[in-house]
């Protein structure tokens, strides 16, 4: 039990990698055996989370559960490891869906022993991210992510497959670069990639100091902006979005839905735990330039979004609208630093960090329920379906809801409280926004109208296309992201508390 | 219990019935109806105890049923959510209760339980009658179940909205709603008509959503509380109304004010976003009765009315809402005149009356327009589900006659329904007569007289004459409809074997014109000739009055209103009557204008400028011109580009400099060094110590040099 207290988080992170090695010893044609392996190995990471968040005391300020090693002494970066109230909600988010995503894959029947592998280091390299306490893990580990992904898209993707994942891993590693020049910068200048001595030091710099040959100033709006870039690319921010239409349309279900539901959150979470704590003066000083691209984001994802007529790309449009939202909050916060407004805005970009990755793996599964059956995305192509799959509708119609952000639903309280937190502050670029709130319903709306509703598309009425209804398993996996949407829309205080402390205390 | 823990429990069977219905009951019919009535029994108890216990308490004002609980940690503080019954939301609950009890009732009938199974009846198409015996008969709804599912997340949505004490839990009913709405219009959602009336409520009220999510949002920040009894404190009204919002030169109450009533614009159907609500007669009858009376649109005037004395703060924002009910009251009014279905008639008579209460709030007649609100939802809802009983009459006999071309709900396809529906013939009669406000003995006598009175008596001369043409015109278009429909002689073979329905759809009828008479007593003015002394005291005025911190001060009586009332009231009616006593068909119909046939084309309008170019936009300019063009264009360049800097290295570097130059030229050079030197490697020792020494020497004076005389 002890060993189990003080090395918790390597727990987590490492066991999907373990059981991914173990899947490499299986039989390659026992398929079946993978499947399970892999889901029953990632519900262990899930359970230790649980006793995690149960362990975790949300009202001390700073990091829990740290574990700190020696691993590249001679730059001094450690292997450094801890978790506040933001990023174990997103260690919870990722190992809550991972093995739902898992499940989800369970109608994958090609080359599944490298599949199953795949997903399992997928996991470790977004939880290294969210649990990293040392730049060069974060980097590290955020390299790490791209890797699975790129396989995942580019072996078990659709037609364009090989477009959309080098778009996909070019553009990341593009705002990489950026990235790790910066952390380079900061390593090189302290001696050290410690999160937690770094913000100190760095923020301690005198205005005077020179750096490098250049005012501290320059170089911190330098800074600034190459970590910006690299996390803008991974929310998406407009206009760096349009990779994420293509991976996601491309990619097999399951890694849209850990695509939307996790890898977005790596940007947003970038800029929460690097970019407004590294720096507070150029994110107040930029919040109008953040804000803008977050609103550009909100209504043009939600107007590109309408005019798809593709389901999979109306979905993925739909994740560039929302995390638009994630943005403003952050934009906000940062402008505000300090204030109630702040906090609000705060707490709410991070509820709706969580809150999109429930409703957004939901969507992207149900797309995939439909596809797997008809084998196309064409909206035009359905119509009136409702009546042979009920069950699926309802789903359908309930996730919508959700993604629509209706009161009673995740959706909504995470929207209320970035749109109050950023009101007083960013009140033009907040009203702009409505716009794309208004038009997140227009999509929504076209797609419960193209699939389910209207006069019914004989041709998956009978014969050989006809449409069967959702199975036990598909729904096993929309049950606990139906049943979270549902309790974070009634009774959010549970999620919403634990980041609000962090929160209180960072911003 | 105690009355807050029971009010707490006011709006959950619904919730409970809904949950069920779709877990577990859906394959049974009985079981779902019964479910879900038992459910909106539960909360009508629940409601009704609230209410009696409400009547005994003194000061009931000042001392209202309230609690409430932390919901979201806001930093170091907690927004709370609670439940709140005052005066007003007393009154409103128990409108709310009865109706909804009714409605669900009446659902039974309507949709025909008990009947068999249709012949080629489908899920999402209204069922089309079976045969049984060789008749066709009425079939019964092939979505039974999941009518009643919707319709108790529909009360849900409304119960939870009175019975909030704050803007935000108010917000989370009002947009249940909005859901319930989108899918009960759509309900037939296999017919497109249907489908489009669904998304166009939705996306309608939506419009009025985002700004009224605006005003929550402002109003949250500036006073850090969404409690109604916390906002409206003098000190915080006085903040509010004192703070400038920068915007139209309000204050930043009256900005809230205004933000919150585009909310209700949209959710009650005003001008401009009045265009959903007839589209919304695609629903089954109960929903319309829901929808437009009972609950949604109510719902919108309820929030203006609890809101009050924020808008009340600044006059510029009063002055918008009086003019957009006035205006909304006699533009719906007039589009009522040339209508010939049914259920669009009262569709455009609840938009008109909705405008008289928002008129009446606009001129402060805080009382007058909740008692409006009150009687209107009384016979508004019996006069839907009265519709709905005259088609389900007609029905019966297209069904008789086999003529399936023949509209059920077209008025000049009716006439002479009085024999064949007596108990709906007297209900609709007394519906009608309160909508037009037939004098001393219908509700909506003493409520509209009420909403003259205040216009006249806070001397809003010019709300006061619109709102009496409107009333007019009330009266004309209403008695028009009950002449076409239920007098003279049937106009068509299916008229004349309409049949009287069951009596799960006539008890409902029976029970809200009972209400639609007698609700007027209880707000008759203390100072009205013969009758005030009477009755001694104005009930109503004085329960809801005190809501407010200051009761507001019942206007003088005058002569002018009532006489006014009286004309436009009977003039109404007798030249409605007069006019269509002796219409025969459509083409008799002087009132056939096609500029009001056809709303005053908003709807084209509409189409024109705002729906078509979003789709457009959407698509062409936002997705394939930016997206696809410009971004990815961009991004396309860097693959070329790329390739192109790559191949420039390759041809220009690497090849001729790197390969040509380093790489194969250090190999020739060394080759020509190697071929030159051979020569001297004779392999003869000597003369390799002949080189050796002349080699030293040389090198040797060279330092020597150097070394002496540098």
């Amino acid at each position: 039990m002890d060993f189990l207290n003080t090395h918790l988080l390597s727990l987590i992170l490492f066991l999907p990698t373990f059981a991914a090695v173990v899947i490499l010893f299986l039989p390659s044609e026992e398929s079946k055996l993978h499947r399970w392996f892999a889901f029953g190995a990632s519900l262990i990471p899930f359970g230790l989370t649980l006793y995690l968040w149960n362990a975790f005391d949300p009202n001390r300020t700073g990091f829990q559960f740290q574990e700190q090693y020696a691993w590249y002494e001679a730059i001094g970066s450690n292997f450094h490891i801890g978790v506040d109230g933001i990023s174990i909600s997103m260690v919870l988010l990722t190992t809550f869906l991972t093995p739902l995503a898992i499940l989800a894959s369970f109608s994958v029947s090609d080359k599944t022993k490298a599949y199953f592998m795949l997903f399992l280091f997928l996991e470790t390299g977004m939880l290294g991210v969210f649990m990293a306490l040392d730049l060069l893990i974060f980097f590290v580990f955020w390299e790490i992510g791209l890797v699975p992904m790129y396989f995942l898209i580019n072996q078990w993707g659709s037609a364009n497959r090989n477009y959309a994942s080098l778009k996909f891993m070019i553009y990341t590693m593009g705002g990489s670069l950026g990235l790790l020049l910066a952390i380079q910068m900061l390593g090189v200048l302290f001696g050290t990639y410690d999160l937690v001595t770094l913000y100190q030091n760095w923020n301690s710099l005198d205005s005077g100091t020179v750096l490098l040959g250049m005012p501290v100033h320059t170089v911190k709006t330098i800074a600034f902006w190459a970590f910006v870039i690299a996390f803008a690319i991974k929310v998406p921010l407009w206009p760096f979005h349009t990779w994420l239409p293509d991976a996601h349309t491309e990619a097999p279900t399951a890694g849209s839905m850990i695509l939307a539901g996790v890898l977005l959150k790596l940007g947003a979470y970038g800029f929460i735990r690097l970019v407004l704590p590294f720096y507070p003066n150029e994110a107040r000083m930029f919040s109008g330039a953040l804000a803008f691209l977050a609103v550009a984001a909100i209504v043009f994802g939600a107007f590109a979004s309408y005019a798809q007529t593709d389901f999979k790309r109306l979905v993925a449009y739909s994740s560039v609208n929302h995390m638009g939202f994630v943005v403003l909050g952050i934009a906000a916060a940062g402008l505000a630093a300090g204030t109630k407004d702040a906090h609000i805005a705060m707490s709410g970009a991070v509820l709706q960090m969580f809150n999109h990755g429930l409703s957004a793996a939901g969507m992207f599964f149900l797309v995939g329920v439909i596809y797997e059956r008809t084998h196309t995305r064409d909206l035009n192509q359905f119509g009136g379906l409702f009546p042979l799959v009920p069950v699926y509708g309802g789903i359908l119609i309930f996730t919508s809801m959700a993604s629509l952000g209706l009161p009673g639903l995740n959706g909504f309280v995470s929207e209320f409280m970035v749109v109050r937190g950023a009101y007083p502050v960013l009140t033009v670029y907040t009203a702009v926004a409505m716009l794309g709130l208004l038009f997140t319903g227009a999509y929504i709306l076209k797609g419960i109208k193209s699939v389910l509703h209207g006069p019914m598309n004989e041709h998956w009425a009978h014969g050989e296309h006809k449409l069967t209804e959702i199975n036990t398993r598909e729904i096993l996996v929309m049950l606990p992201l139906m049943v979270l949407i549902l309790i974070l829309g009634i009774w959010p205080a549970w999620l919403v508390s634990v980041i609000n402390q962090t929160v209180v205390a960072l911003f | 219990m105690t009355t807050e823990n029971l009010i707490w429990l006011i709006p959950l069977p619904p919730l409970i019935s809904f949950a069920l219905i779709v877990l577990f009951t859906n394959k049974n019919k009985a079981l779902s109806h019964t479910v879900a009535i038992s459910a909106a029994f539960l909360s009508w108890l629940g409601a009704m105890i609230v209410f009696v216990r409400a009547l005994g308490v003194e000061h009931f004002g000042e001392h209202p049923f309230a609690s409430s609980i932390n919901w979201l940690p806001t930093g170091d503080t907690w927004l709370k959510v609670g439940v709140l019954i005052d005066p007003l939301g007393a009154a409103v609950l128990f409108f709310v209760a009865w109706t909804i009890l009714m409605i669900f009732l009446y659902s039974v009938g309507y949709h025909n339980f008990g009947q068999p199974a249709g012949d080629h009846d489908h899920a999402g198409l209204p069922p089309h009658g079976a045969t049984v015996h060789g008749h066709t008969v009425l079939s019964v709804e092939p979505m039974y179940s999941r009518f009643f599912a919707f319709i108790s997340l529909f009360a849900f949505g409304m119960f939870t909205l009175v019975v909030s004490d704050s803007l935000l839990t108010l917000f989370v009913g009002w947009e249940i709603m909005g859901l319930c709405s989108y899918l009960l219009i759509g309900f037939w959602y296999a017919k497109p008509s249907a489908r489009a009336a669904g998304i166009k409520a939705f996306m309608t009220t939506r419009i009025g959503d985002v700004f009224m999510l605006l005003g929550i949002a402002f109003l949250y920040s500036v006073t850090g509380t969404l409690s109604f009894r916390e906002i409206f404190t003098e000190e915080i009204l006085h903040t509010l109304a004192s703070v400038p919002s920068g915007v139209f030169g309000l204050s930043a109450a009256g900005l809230i004010g205004l933000l919150l009533f585009i909310g209700t614009v949209g959710k009650s159907a005003q001008f401009p976003l009045h265009v959903w609500l007839p589209d919304a007669m695609e629903g089954p009858t109960p929903v319309s009765a829901m929808i437009h009376a009972a609950t949604m649109v109510s719902a919108g005037v309820y929030a203006v009315i609890r809101m009050f004395p924020l808008l009340s703060m600044d006059e510029k924002t009063m002055t918008v809402v009086a003019f957009i009910g006035a205006f909304t009251a006699i533009f719906a009014a007039t589009i009522a005149v040339a209508q010939n279905d049914i259920k669009r008639v009262l569709a455009y008579s609840t938009i008109s009356q909705l405008g008289f209460m928002i008129a009446a709030l606009g001129i402060g007649a805080y009382v007058a327009a909740a008692f409006h609100l009150i009687t209107h939802a009384f016979f508004k809802a019996l006069l839907f589900l009265g519709s709905g009983s005259v088609i389900h009459g007609m029905e019966h006999g297209v069904f008789h006659t086999g003529n399936h071309k023949v509209d059920p709900q077209d008025m000049f396809n009716m006439g002479g329904l009085k024999d064949k529906m007596p108990i709906t013939f007297w209900t609709f009669l007394i519906g009608g007569f309160a909508l037009s406000g037939f004098p001393l003995v219908t509700a909506g006598f003493w409520s509209k007289d009420e909403i003259l009175a205040d216009a006249w008596g806070h001397h809003h001369y010019i709300v006061f004459a619109t709102l009496a043409i409107a009333a007019f015109f009330t009266a004309f278009y209403t008695m028009r409809q009950i002449t076409l429909t239920f007098l003279g002689s049937p106009r068509t073979e299916e008229a004349k074997h309409a049949h009287e329905t069951p009596w799960t759809m006539t008890t409902p009828l029976v029970v809200l014109a009972f209400f639609a008479v007698t609700y007027g007593w209880v707000g008759i003015p203390e100072h009205f000739p013969v009758l005030g002394p009477l009755v001694n005291n104005n009930w109503f005025h004085d329960f809801v009055g005190h809501t407010l911190e200051h009761v507001p001060e019942a206007p003088e009586f005058s002569w002018i209103p009532l006489l006014t009332s009286l004309v436009v009231a009977l003039g109404g009616l007798g030249l409605g009557w007069f006019v269509y006593k002796d219409v025969k068909s459509v083409e008799q119909d002087k009132f056939q204008i096609s500029f009001l046939k056809n709303k005053y084309y908003f709807d084209e309008l509409y189409e024109v400028v705002f729906i078509n170019p979003a789709y457009w936009v959407a698509e062409n300019v936002i997705y394939k011109f930016m997206d696809q063009g410009v971004i990815d264009g961009v991004l396309h360049i860097f693959g070329p580009v790329t390739d192109k800097i790559g191949s420039a290295i390759r041809n220009y570097f690497d090849v001729p400099v790197v390969n040509q130059f380093i790489g194969d030229g250090s190999a020739e050079v060394a080759w020509w060094f190697g071929k030159n030197l051979r020569p001297i490697q004779t392999g003869r020792i000597q003369q390799y110590f002949i080189l050796s020494l002349v080699v030293i020497f040389v090198v040797g004076g060279l330092l020597y040099y150097i070394l002496t005389l540098a």
